[in-house]
């Protein structure tokens, strides 16, 4: 019952900041919606009994890649005017359509698969939470059965982080930084 | 009255006490915790310190509380609204949220109910209060920008910097200790400290230090003599988390007013000053809680159910008290020092002690040799750490002032 009571806050908290996300006019309010909404999915896991999932939500999302955003949101200066003129043409109308097919979906499943949350999986997911306990459970099925896809996805995040460093690297060194010269605080790209 | 019960469950109940019960004691200790830092620093500068109201000046933060309830509630003209309302809250509740999963004391009985004396034993305790830590960024980011003006938002970005890399070693540290507990609940990693080191036979067969192996079955089995440079890295974070002298250039009067903090005023600031101080108190106790062994200590038969309590309060003040005890002695790092400290030093340091721990604690290996490992690795990593920077050696050198004084 109190479950309920919560699932639902949950899910019009969650709605709610993802509607005032898209319609906020400051970055740093769509970054705050946007917190709001994945703390409120990661309250919705710790319903389901995914706690692993739910702590690693708020975490990386919320903690670490929104903290990220808003620091650039702040560096940059939000007080500009937003651009109106859009780079890519017909961006809107590719949108709305990717948007409906993608809804399209959505609603085919829920009323196809009407046991998707079913008491007999959350009976089981409950089960397997008392006996190996859930971190562990998610660490078997991560390291046997999806080994290979967090594998390639690890490379990938090594990928981007070293491309990030190759851009932005400064070619001075660490020791001619009392260098006066100024051809020192020049960026180049290697 | 069972029909509510058995409507909203004995759980929920319990839950909602242990809450209640949480919050009103970590304001309390906040306040005596700030009676405490300032009885203690007016002591190491040889002055008396707060002593008007009440004995010893006790209730002076309370006086200081009322004050700051009554005075006028000011927000600046170029102030988001929501945002500059939210941050304060942001800035306290997680701290307060985070000691939900530190254990005080072990089990109590009320009847056929047992309670558990932790706000709520997660399995996944220590991300848990990971996850809290990283929602109190908000609070400071969001209280640099949303006053719309130069220094809090310096102080803002700067404390954004000093977080995220901070963050990044605390998480590191805590690695080990889930290797070593193997498991991420708090409840479990205090169970897992239970007893003493017991027998060592490492020192067998040599004339007197073979009397020192006996002393090894009195000394607590605590993961802070096999888990040192992971506290060491734990602690040193958790006060660069907590904004606190020597990491507390957010708010480094000297160069930004007050930092994130300076438009600020009334009630507001006071929700600042108290998710600080209860910051304080909750990364005392997690260290505690993971390399002190939480309220593990000697129980007696009188009043049984109150020894671990009493056990787990003393570690905690002594912590505190180390707390200030830094903030007394130790000069602010400057930012360049801060950032490098972070990453150079403790998050290499923090990743060669995961792979350490993680292949010495691999099953199969002697629980001496693992010792005698762990004890000169543990020489090797603070060398590494505390070895200093290269760059201050160098930078300031008169040789290269001359050169360049001559090109």
């Amino acid at each position: 019952m109190i479950a309920l009571i919560v699932f639902g806050a949950v899910f019009v908290f969650a709605l709610g900041c993802s509607i005032a996300m898209l319609f906020a006019k400051n970055a740093v309010h769509t970054a705050l919606f946007l917190v709001g909404s994945q703390v409120a999915l990661a309250v919705a896991f710790l319903l389901q009994g995914a706690h692993f999932v739910a702590a690693v939500q708020i975490i990386i999302y919320a903690g670490a890649i929104m903290v990220l955003f808003l620091f650039v949101v702040m560096l940059l200066g939000v007080d500009r005017s937003e651009v109106l003129v859009e780079p890519l043409p017909a961006q809107r109308q590719v949108a709305l359509g990717l948007g409906t097919l993608l809804a399209a979906g959505i609603t085919y499943i829920a009323l196809t698969s009407v046991d998707l949350i079913g008491a007999d999986r959350t009976q089981a997911l409950a089960a397997i939470n008392r006996d190996p306990g859930n971190v562990l459970a998610v660490a078997r099925t991560l390291f046997s059965r999806y080994l290979l896809g967090f594998e390639a996805t690890s490379v990938l995040l090594v990928t981007a982080i070293v491309g990030v460093m190759v851009l932005a690297r400064r070619v001075d060194s660490v020791t001619s930084l009392s260098a006066s010269t100024p051809s020192s605080e020049e960026r180049e790209v290697a | 009255m069972s029909a509510i019960l058995d409507f909203i469950g004995v759980e929920f109940i319990v839950a909602l006490v242990k809450a209640i019960v949480v919050f009103a004691a970590l304001l309390l200790t906040t306040i005596l915790v700030v009676w405490f830092e300032r009885k203690v620093i007016a002591d190491m500068q040889s002055r008396v310190g707060p002593s008007r109201w009440g004995p010893w000046g006790l209730m002076q933060t309370l006086a200081d509380g009322i004050k700051l309830f009554f005075k006028e509630d000011f927000r600046p003209q170029g102030a988001d609204k929501w945002a500059y309302a939210l941050a304060p809250v942001l800035a306290m509740v997680p701290a307060i949220l985070g000691f939900a999963v530190v254990p005080v004391g072990g089990v109590l009985g009320f009847g056929d109910t047992r309670v558990g004396l932790v706000g709520s034993d997660l399995n996944v305790g220590i991300l848990y209060f990971l996850a809290m830590g990283s929602i109190n960024v908000y609070g400071i980011v969001l209280a640099g920008w949303a006053s719309g003006s130069k220094y809090p938002l310096l102080g803002g970005i700067r404390s954004t910097a000093q977080l995220i890399s901070y963050e990044t070693s605390l998480g590191l540290s805590l690695v080990p200790i889930a290797l070593v507990a193997g498991s991420l609940s708090t409840v479990q990693i205090v169970q897992a400290q239970a007893g003493t080191v017991g027998n060592v036979t490492f020192f067998d067969g040599i004339p007197v230090l073979e009397q020192v192996s006996s002393l090894f079955r009195f000394i607590p089995n605590w993961f802070i003599w096999s888990q040192w440079p992971a506290f060491a890295i734990f602690f040193i974070s958790g006060i660069a988390e907590t904004n606190r002298a020597p990491f507390d250039l957010p708010e480094a009067e000297s160069e930004l007013v007050a930092g994130y903090h300076t438009e600020y005023s009334g009630i507001r600031f006071a929700l600042f000053f108290l998710g600080e101080y209860v910051h304080v108190v909750v990364i005392s106790a997690m260290a505690v809680t993971l390399f002190f062994g939480g309220w593990d200590g000697p129980i007696f038969p009188f009043l049984s159910w109150l020894w671990p309590l009493i056990w787990f309060t003393l570690k905690t003040i002594a912590f505190v008290y180390l707390f200030v005890w830094l903030r007394a002695t130790m000069p602010r790092l400057r930012y360049d020092r801060l950032m490098w400290l972070g990453w150079k030093r403790l998050i290499p340091g923090a990743l060669l002690w995961i792979m350490v721990t993680a292949v010495v604690n691999t099953a199969g290996i002697d629980r001496g040799v693992r010792l005698a490992v762990f004890g000169a690795l543990f020489l090797l990593v603070l060398g590494f750490v505390i070895r200093g920077d290269p760059r201050q050696k160098t930078a300031v050198s008169p040789q290269r002032r001359v050169s360049s004084g001559a090109a």
